[in-house]
């Protein structure tokens, strides 16, 4: 396992030691590159003036406020479709017109009805967690074992009952997985509108680093971005591996 | 059974009929400002006058073209890496980590990185769009070589097979649906990062136009673009599938 480990680390190590060595033997003036300890020196700068933990809260505060309201309108959907199947091809065509829309196409409408702000990347993010979270958590109350639901028709449970105290228990693993999956999206399509337009945020802060020709800083923000994507989605993994067991990670479409 | 199935489809037609007849209502009704909710009466005429004149057809090829270069190029040198990493264990265990950590990093963080070394250009988008169109199919190549059943590898190994002959053979063939359907969503990652890169470089392309449109608020061109979008989204994922099935067929039809 150690020697396992040991292996992982040589690849990066090593690219990281070249560029370390060859950056400061050519003493590159580059927009684009710059030394590692120069990037790190960086980081530990932008967290001593608190400019980047500013634009993390920024940027997490409005993927996980759209998470929130995207993931709300796609359980309840998914739920209500997945329920009620005359519903579902009802509403089959509006859905599958609606969800290829790419999210950051919504960008322009989102920006002249809202303006710049939280309010408009927050609008966005959420119509593109709306689509996995409902589609999975359809297939997930379809999937529930029958018999649960003809032992709640036995015991006369009333709707409500019969959603808050079967279909949602019975679902909630599956439903994790897609809440699992819609985080990772949220936090791409918080930091992809901060790149393109919205001035707050990680993705403000990279493309400002790259304006003002601060290639360590820039890198900086690009490390801390990819270390908070991998630790939410290591946390999310390990989380639903505690709350429901290795077997919910068993049929896992990759 | 067919005649019901019809029916549903036809009835689900009409639901949203419906909703595009509330939309225009709304519109009418000026409960949201024209300035952002053009009813869709005007967004369909501007997407006709776009068509007539040539304009939203230029900027709809644009799009294509960005998105579907650098869809290319990612296939070509995901699969490519893939197979390489994926068939020699001893690479499997070096490098596919590194992989693993790169995976969930937000792919349009490098977008600035891109400008620093190529500027506002086309290539920054190729390279942009290629980069974050390459995971899926990368990854999907190396765990579907990492899933071959290995008594196929043993077979090749009596057979005195070359490693090329492995790969062409035997591992990219089983590992083919875990591939197309990383493609498929390479293609949705494309589409989103051309758009993106348009919007930012001003490359010619429905992304900058719908950029333009929102900036000299003319929103019935602005949604014209965006029902184009959406309409690309559908096309291609259509295309995809069908392609899918098209490949995969020797998988259904009982061996």
């Amino acid at each position: 396992m150690r020697s396992e480990r040991l292996k992982a680390a040589i690849l990066p190590m090593s690219l990281l030691i070249v560029l370390e060595i060859w950056a400061r033997s050519v003493d590159i003036h580059s927009d684009a590159l710059a030394p590692p300890s120069a990037v790190v020196l960086a980081l530990f700068q932008a967290f001593g003036d608190g400019s980047i933990l500013a634009a993390t809260r920024d940027t997490l505060a409005s993927a996980f406020a759209g998470l929130a309201v995207g993931g709300a309108i796609g359980l309840f959907l998914g739920i209500a479709l997945g329920i009620f199947q005359p519903l579902d091809r009802l509403m089959e065509v509006t859905i599958e017109s609606l969800r290829p829309i790419p999210s950051i196409a919504l960008l322009p409408i989102a920006l002249i009805a809202l303006g710049f702000g939280y309010r408009m990347e927050i609008v966005i993010v959420a119509f593109a967690c709306v689509w996995p979270i409902l589609i999975l958590s359809r297939a997930a109350v379809r999937s529930i074992e029958p018999r649960l639901i003809e032992v709640s028709r036995a015991l006369r449970l009333s709707p409500g009952d019969r959603i808050s105290k079967i279909i949602i228990p019975a679902a909630l693993p599956r439903i994790f997985l897609a809440f699992r999956l819609a985080a990772g999206i949220a936090l791409i399509v918080a930091v992809t509108v901060e790149i393109a337009i919205n001035p707050i945020g990680l993705g403000a802060g990279i493309m400002i680093a790259q304006q003002a020709l601060r290639p360590d800083l820039m890198l900086a923000y690009l490390l801390w971005i990819g270390l908070i994507g991998y630790a939410l989605n290591a946390g999310l993994l390990a989380a639903q591996q505690h709350l429901f067991g290795p077997a919910a990670l068993a049929g896992e479409v990759r | 059974m067919n005649w019901t199935l019809t029916l549903w489809r036809l009835a689900s037609f009409a639901v949203a009929a419906g909703l595009i007849a509330l939309w225009q209502l709304i519109a009418n009704l000026k409960l949201a400002s024209p300035v952002f909710l053009p009813g869709p009466d005007r967004a369909w005429a501007a997407l006709m006058r776009g068509f007539s004149n040539g304009t939203l057809l230029e900027k709809t090829i644009g799009t294509l073209e960005h998105m579907f270069y650098g869809w290319l190029v990612a296939s070509v040198v995901g699969i490519a890496l893939g197979a390489m990493i994926g068939s020699s264990r001893a690479m499997r265990s070096y490098v596919a980590p590194s992989l693993e950590f790169l995976r969930p990093l937000p792919v349009s963080a490098i977008i600035p990185v891109a400008i620093a070394l190529f500027g506002l250009t086309q290539g920054m988008a190729l390279f942009v769009i290629a980069f974050g169109a390459i995971w899926p199919m990368l990854l999907a190549t190396v765990h579907g070589f990492g899933a071959v059943e290995p008594r196929l590898y043993e077979v090749a190994r009596s057979l005195h097979m070359s490693r090329l002959a492995v790969i062409f053979k035997i591992a990219l063939p089983s590992a083919s649906p875990d591939i197309i359907s990383g493609m498929r969503l390479s293609l949705t990652v494309s589409l989103i990062l051309a758009v993106v890169c348009e919007i930012l470089a001003g490359l010619d392309g429905l992304g900058h136009w719908v950029l333009l449109s929102a900036r000299a608020f003319r929103s019935p061109d602005l949604f014209a673009g965006v029902i184009l979008l959406g309409a690309i989204g559908y096309v291609t994922a259509l295309a995809m599938s069908l392609v899918e099935q098209r490949l995969l067929r020797w998988r259904t039809s009982g061996h």
